[in-house]
């Protein structure tokens, strides 16, 4: 497997169904889409921004729409897609609320991953009182793309407040699920979610 | 860009179409004459022609030149040639003057073979359907069954989109560049501005200039100079030009002034000699016309429905004419339908004319798209 294939890609692919139609938000380079059109056949199509990454999925020979997930999927009809994926981007959204409800509208189901905040490296850290920075938080406070972070506890509150439906959740540490004290032990979130 | 990788010296060829062509408006034309360029080879397969559509003012020279001294090379030469992004080392590329052009094709100011005098006002309104339904005559002429892929840019761009319409199977890709699927109320509106231009010049003669030996030169201008306002972004004007004087003072007179006076004089000028008015007359109807979704009650996802062409779809953030909106409606209508799509907004600030210009973004997306399709060969 390539050196950019990563620890949760292969737990997003567990939750895919053969032949799915799925959207990816924030698909840098496409490298996901690549594996799950690999193993899975699924037809995919990408959201990314940022034109090096935008061509460098288009180079993968993956279907790439360039667009601001900021301004809402418009572009995309309610409930045409299998699975919507937002990988690891939440954190750094600015209408958080919004580009959830969107996924939740576009997709049948959705899956978000996430840095867990709540992780004890980072707790430990901001009580030696400096911000976190750790393998799934790389940033300095002053360079960050991350401006809403959570912690799986927070992220729990959201869904039952907007009335999501946490279908299945995986709490990962190195690539290795968390059973106990998720939010203390767990680096990385990833949820199921659907419509109530 | 290197002269090395021109594709050199060309030379246009002239089809004669003889199978009779229904137009769209119901008129007919029993043959017809289409001017055309070629580069690069046709392979054993035959399955690697491209077809490049023109724009409201272009023709058939797409790449190239006549001769080693031309002041300028064919319309879109920086994109086309061995190593540039539409690699002629793989593809065999084809330039059609569009029918009703005044660059050699069947047209206004060619002559009427029933008449033997020239078509002048005669010369039917086009459509893009009708155009499409030409170049896929010049296909047949040529051998080829089925493009590789098909290019254009603004109007060309809807070809390019019709072509995936009209013909389905016969077409693999399409590169459909600062396009729209249909204009407007204000891009009419200025289409309609420009008509009236030439239309209320005294030398129009209602078409029929030709037989008093005069051209609607003023009322070209004026369209061409309206037109060049529309193409280019308020930014790339302001860098261009800005609020330079042409000489040191103001004049207190209506003469030349301003630097931004002397370019649109000049381009239009130049357009004036160069070009035909009732071509200009008609590439702006079959503009105005192009709505696919007009027989679907403007659900232009349902107009696609028998399409089965991949697409590449790319607009520019500062082309007010033909906005990325109007790119986005042609995104939703191919995703609505499952099929293929990439769709690139590239940041931009020469408006709708930066689909002619060698951007290393923009050109490194149409050589990456290019590069997959060569590699399906």
């Amino acid at each position: 497997m390539s050196a950019q294939f990563r620890q949760d890609f292969a737990v997003i692919a567990n939750w895919i169904p053969f032949g799915a139609k799925v959207l990816d938000l924030g698909c840098e380079d496409g490298s996901l889409l690549k594996f799950l059109e690999g193993s899975l056949e699924v037809k995919g199509y990408g959201i990314e921004k940022d034109d090096a990454y935008w061509l460098n999925t288009l180079k993968q020979g993956i279907n790439v729409i360039q667009m601001d997930l900021e301004s809402g999927l418009s572009g995309f009809e309610s409930q045409s897609f299998d699975v919507v994926v937002l990988s690891q981007t939440l954190q750094a959204m600015r209408n958080t609320e919004k580009i959830v409800h969107e996924m939740l509208r576009v997709g049948k189901e959705v899956i978000v991953t996430f840095p867990n905040f709540g992780y004890w490296r980072h707790r430990i850290q901001l009580i030696q009182g400096q911000m976190p920075v750790s393998k799934s938080l790389p940033y300095e406070w002053y360079n960050t793309p991350n401006i809403h972070l959570c912690t799986i506890k927070d992220f729990d509150d959201f869904c039952a407040k907007n009335k999501i439906g946490i279908k299945e959740r995986l709490i990962l540490t190195h690539g290795k699920p968390i059973h106990v004290m998720p939010n203390l032990m767990g680096a990385l979130a990833m949820y199921r979610l659907v419509s109530k | 860009m290197s002269e090395k990788n021109s594709v050199g010296l060309v030379k246009a060829k002239l089809a004669k179409i003889t199978t009779p062509l229904k137009l769209t408006s119901g008129k007919k034309l029993p043959s017809y004459e289409l001017a055309y360029e070629t580069y690069g080879k046709l392979n054993a397969k035959k399955n690697n022609a491209v077809l490049v559509c023109h724009a409201l003012s272009g023709n058939h020279h797409v790449a190239g030149r006549y001769k080693k001294d031309d002041k300028y090379p064919g319309w879109w030469d920086n994109l086309i040639g061995p190593g540039r992004p539409l690699d002629t080392d793989r593809f065999f590329v084809i330039g059609v003057n569009n029918l009703g052009g005044c660059h050699g094709s069947s047209g206004s100011i060619s002559i009427n073979p029933k008449t033997k005098k020239r078509w002048g006002s005669d010369f039917p309104i086009v459509t893009v359907e009708d155009w499409v339904n030409t170049q896929a005559a010049l296909l047949d002429e040529l051998g080829i069954d089925s493009l590789a892929g098909v290019i254009g840019g603004s109007l060309g761009g809807m070809q390019a989109i019709q072509w995936t319409l009209s013909y389905p199977k016969r077409v693999r890709h399409a590169i459909v560049i600062a396009a729209a699927p249909n204009l407007t109320a204000q891009n009419v509106a200025f289409n309609e501005v420009a008509r009236q231009a030439i239309i209320t010049d005294p030398d129009f003669y209602n078409g029929n200039y030709y037989r008093f030996k005069k051209k609607p030169k003023r009322g070209l201008r004026i369209a061409r100079m309206l037109g060049h306002i529309t193409y280019l972004s308020d930014d790339a004007m302001g860098m261009k030009f800005g609020r330079k004087l042409k000489n040191k003072n103001i004049e207190y007179s209506f003469d030349v002034n301003f630097e931004m006076e002397s370019y649109l004089h000049h381009q239009g000028d130049k357009f004036a000699e160069e070009f035909d008015a009732n071509t200009y007359l008609r590439m702006t109807r079959a503009l105005d016309y192009f709505d696919p979704a007009k027989d679907y009650q403007g659900n232009l996802s349902k107009a696609f429905k028998k399409v089965e062409a991949e697409f590449l779809v790319v607009s520019f953030t500062s082309d007010w004419r033909f906005s990325p909106q109007r790119s986005k409606e042609i995104v939703k209508a191919l995703l609505d339908n499952e099929l293929t799509v990439s769709y690139a907004e590239v940041t931009a600030r020469h408006g709708h004319d930066a689909f002619l210009m060698s951007d290393p973004h923009y050109h490194g997306i149409l050589s990456t798209y290019f590069k997959k399709i060569a590699n399906q060969l």
